[in-house]
């Protein structure tokens, strides 16, 4: 029987011609991922283990991002251990602050990893690589220390889901939108332990950057990875990027996949997940009209350069509304430079927004933007848990760029249609 | 492995079985002493060495964060029966040496209190209260050779040294 290209990744990294579902390998691994609050434990397991040599230090990447620039001394702390760890194995992929990004952004524009690759990470939002046709799926600190020391990797080989979306997107119906409709529809443990697979002439028309925000969120169904085959969008995007040999993997017809759902993606809208799970998701117009107190503009899901754009595009010579705190997170130096260049940066200045360094900063409640008890937030971010923003009792709702940017004018939840007429 | 057993629902989170207040120490006797403080705040007084956890779907969801097995580990529960667990809990509870199992049949039948016996090889959970049998799908026997040795940097520091 044919295979998936799930299936197929990972049977070339175990040396096996075939693997199917439920099947138990070790791969090797491309590429391995750590950061400021994972990685520390990592090193000490693998200091505690007494191993002396790491695999490959080409392959290792550590990035202090989630309480960077240090908030107080227990996260300088943990971005030390990194900064030590990174030099006594002589690590490449190391990045400090002012060279670093949000690490589901930055790993991908930096052409560190690419189709074909299977990566792992000590973070649940390892999944967005899926979206260059890689394999690539969070795991935790020990897993990462075993890495460490062995290039290697425990999996039992996911089952695939197939999402079709048929169609074509409408203007202001983003990658984000799909994916929230997608976990709205099969629910926070829709793909537990799956992969799911997206395709469809819709997803043929999604730029990359709409598709890094739809595999981010895979891991919102309980998935264990996401992906999205190769084609000319991959190629384009990791040309003069990508260094090593990129394989482009599909899957087979007549491929096994556990269940298969299709959509027809122009009957989807903006979409905006309530409080306080990911899969209470509305369309727009039924949930506008809400007061919002904080708009977030940024993270690993939309926090790239097509997302600023966007918002740009919607904020141009108008104002936050007064009642409104709008906090724009560039996702990495190079967006941040480049939403510069194109005068984007100066417009949410004009507009009256906070435009911060790259960070994880308010997506995780860290710092930069925390919520005091019973306020609101709209969040371009991927996770609207009870407390995820700040005090227990505020509450997030999750939404696109442009419903963020539209929101932040009027001071409530808003179609960007209302404001910008197509 | 054999004790007693103590039930729990759906969707059971990191943050119940190790709350996030807690996670200034790698101590763990200490985060022991809070195992499932916010899903039962008296459960480290009722239990005893070799007690069983049976829940329902989705256990360990939320965070990546490894103290959750860990808490329940050092607890000194002898392993997790459930519906179904989060994929990095699942992957956590491997990694660190924590059995865990799953068998919805058992996880819904079983009740607070009844004697539970799970025999590995065999692939049975055995109700001795209920006089029902459950019947799980072992692990892969790498997947057990992992637990067996006390969890992952047990069996690459094993792998390393023979190779
Ligand atoms: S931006 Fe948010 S979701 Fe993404 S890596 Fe940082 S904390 Fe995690």
């Amino acid at each position: 029987m044919g295979m998936t290209i799930t299936e197929k990744i990972i049977a070339d990294h175990s040396g096996l011609k075939e693997v199917h579902p439920g099947q138990f390998v070790y791969a090797d691994v491309d590429i391995c991922l750590g950061n400021d609050i994972t990685a520390p434990i990592a090193i000490e397991e693998f200091e505690k283990a007494g191993i002396s040599k790491v695999f490959d230090p080409e392959k290792i990447v550590l990035v202090p991002d989630h309480f960077t620039p240090n908030k107080d001394i227990k996260s300088a702390q943990q971005s030390k251990s990194l900064r030590v760890f990174a030099e006594k194995h002589h690590l490449k992929h190391y990045f400090e602050i002012g060279r670093m990004g949000i690490e589901h952004a930055l790993l991908p524009e930096k052409g560190i990893v690419g189709p074909g690759d299977l990566v792992i990470g000590a973070d649940s939002h390892t999944c967005t690589y899926g979206a260059l046709g890689a394999f690539s799926t969070g795991v935790g600190s020990t897993d990462l220390a075993a890495c460490f020391a062995t290039g290697k990797v425990w999996l039992r080989v996911p089952e695939s889901i197939r999402f079709v979306f048929h169609g074509k997107a409408k203007s202001w119906t983003s990658g984000k939108d799909l994916i929230l409709y997608t976990i709205g529809t099969i629910g926070v443990d829709g793909a537990l332990y799956k992969a799911m697979e997206f395709e469809g002439s819709a997803i043929s028309n999604l730029p990359m950057d709409d598709r890094f925000a739809m595999c981010n969120m895979a891991i919102e169904a309980g998935a264990k990875s996401g992906i999205i085959a190769p084609d000319k969008n991959t190629e384009e995007y990791i040309k003069g990027r990508f260094k090593r040999k990129p394989v482009m993997y599909h899957s087979d017809p007549g491929c096994n996949y556990v269940r298969t759902y299709e959509f027809n993606a122009d009957k989807i809208t903006p979409q905006v997940a309530l409080p306080s799970l990911p899969e209470n998701t509305k369309p727009v117009e039924e949930v506008s009209g809400i007061k919002i107190d904080q708009i977030v503009i940024g993270s690993c899901t939309n926090g790239r350069i097509s997302d600023l754009r966007i918002a740009a595009g919607i904020l141009k010579g108008k104002k936050v509304h007064p009642s409104i705190r709008l906090i724009i997170f560039p996702a990495t130096q190079e967006i941040y430079k480049k939403a510069l260049q194109e005068g984007l940066i100066e417009t949410f200045i004009d507009a009256e927004a906070v435009v911060s360094t790259p960070t994880c900063g308010p997506c995780l409640g860290g710092h930069m933007g925390i919520l005091a008890e019973g306020e609101r937030a709209l969040s371009t971010t991927n996770r609207n848990f009870v407390g995820r923003m700040g005090h227990p009792k505020s509450e997030i709702y999750l939404c696109s760029p442009a419903v963020a940017a539209a929101s932040a004018i009027t001071g409530m939840i808003t179609p960007p249609d209302e404001i910008i007429k197509n | 492995m054999k004790g007693k057993c103590w039930k729990f629902g759906n969707n059971i989170n990191t943050d119940e079985i190790i709350p996030a207040r807690y996670l200034n120490t790698t101590d763990v006797k200490e985060l022991a002493s809070h195992c499932m403080e916010d899903a039962d705040p008296n459960f480290m007084k009722k239990i005893k060495v070799d007690d069983i956890i049976v829940a329902g779907d989705n256990f360990g969801c939320g965070s990546s964060r490894e103290h959750a097995p860990i808490a329940i580990k050092a607890a000194k529960i002898s392993c997790v029966i459930a519906k179904s667990f989060a994929r990095i809990f699942f992957r956590n509870a491997i990694n660190i040496g924590l059995p865990i199992f799953e068998c919805p049949d058992a996880a819904e039948q079983i009740r607070e209190g009844d004697e539970i016996e799970v025999n590995l090889t065999a692939g049975e959970i055995l109700d001795h209260t209920l006089k029902k049998r459950f019947r799980f799908e072992p692990f892969p026997k790498e997947m057990q050779e992992i637990i067996q040795v006390g969890g992952l940097m047990n069996f690459v520091k094993k792998k390393m040294a023979v190779g």
